[in-house]
């Protein structure tokens, strides 16, 4: 077998295991780490699929910025254990049902089609190399690597506006004033 | 090489998970986490496909997908906690304002 093979299906079973710990734990503090894991390995495809650079991206912002702002959201709120309730008995059947369909779809369109995907092409040893990269970034996509520049700047002050406080009421140092 | 179908495989797995995730979830943090696994699933697909075809633009739109996860991050959490600040928690059954 295949070394690369081998590989690929130690680390299929790490990111289902680890997606699948994110789905049932019950602690948002350990689901948020297994999420880590999980981009962890989705970086290491990346990296066997000819894409280092964004196999580095995927471990800085994903693993490493989003989800620190996930685990900083979910310690400041103390949000790891929801309150027991009732629950909806149906809805994990149905939940599942559906889930069970979209597989099954996945499944077909895949394997039942009459295109079989393959690989097609060979492609050179520095194919998704950052030099290569960077030249079709700041090339053919520039107009749109300069819109999400804005698209960040728009989401930085939504985010401000949206979590600061609400302001109508004077605060007590206006008050004394 | 590993065929691509492994790949189109696994990452409908993925997406299957975190789809099973934002249907059954009630707290709106792990809900949030599974769009992310999703958003990610679509991503291994595109870094994929690239190989696949030997086109670079698929790494070039995971690395826009990437920047918008980012900001739609950013956004939701500072929902979350805007909707914890007003109702104390943040389980998505208890924000039913609307509903009369």
């Amino acid at each position: 077998m295949d070394a690369n093979l081998i590989v690929f299906i130690i680390l299929a079973v790490v990111a289902v295991g680890s997606a699948l710990g994110m789905l049932f734990n019950r602690n948002a503090v350990y689901s948020a780490l297994f999420l880590i894991l999980n981009f962890a390995t989705v970086a290491v495809f990346y990296l066997l699929l000819g894409a280092p650079f964004i196999a580095m991206t995927q471990v800085t912002v994903y693993a490493g910025a989003i989800m620190v702002l996930f685990l900083f959201v979910i310690m400041l709120l103390g949000a790891e254990h929801l309150a027991n309730h009732d629950k909806i008995d149906w809805q994990m059947p149905v939940a599942g049902g559906l889930a069970g369909l979209l597989l099954f779809e996945a499944y077909w369109v895949i394997f039942k089609s009459d295109q079989a995907l393959k690989w097609t092409v060979e492609v050179s040893s520095d194919f998704g190399a950052p030099a290569q990269i960077g030249k079709v970034l700041f090339s053919e996509y520039l107009l749109p690597f300069e819109i999400t520049a804005f698209l960040l700047l728009a989401a930085l002050v939504g985010a401000v506006i949206i979590a600061r406080r609400n302001s109508d009421k004077p605060t007590r140092a206006e008050e004394e004033a | 090489m590993v065929p691509v179908n492994y790949f189109v495989i696994l990452s409908a797995v993925l997406f299957t998970i975190g789809a099973l995730g934002v249907l059954t979830r009630r707290n709106a943090i792990v809900i949030f986490m599974s769009v992310e696994l999703m958003l990610n699933s679509a991503n291994l697909l595109f870094v994929a496909f690239a190989r696949s075809f030997g086109d670079l633009g698929g790494q070039i739109f995971v690395f826009f997908v990437m920047t918008v996860a980012a900001a739609e991050v950013a956004v939701g959490l500072a929902l979350i906690v805007a909707v914890f600040r007003s109702k104390q928690t943040i389980n998505i059954d208890e924000a039913s304002k609307l509903k009369g």
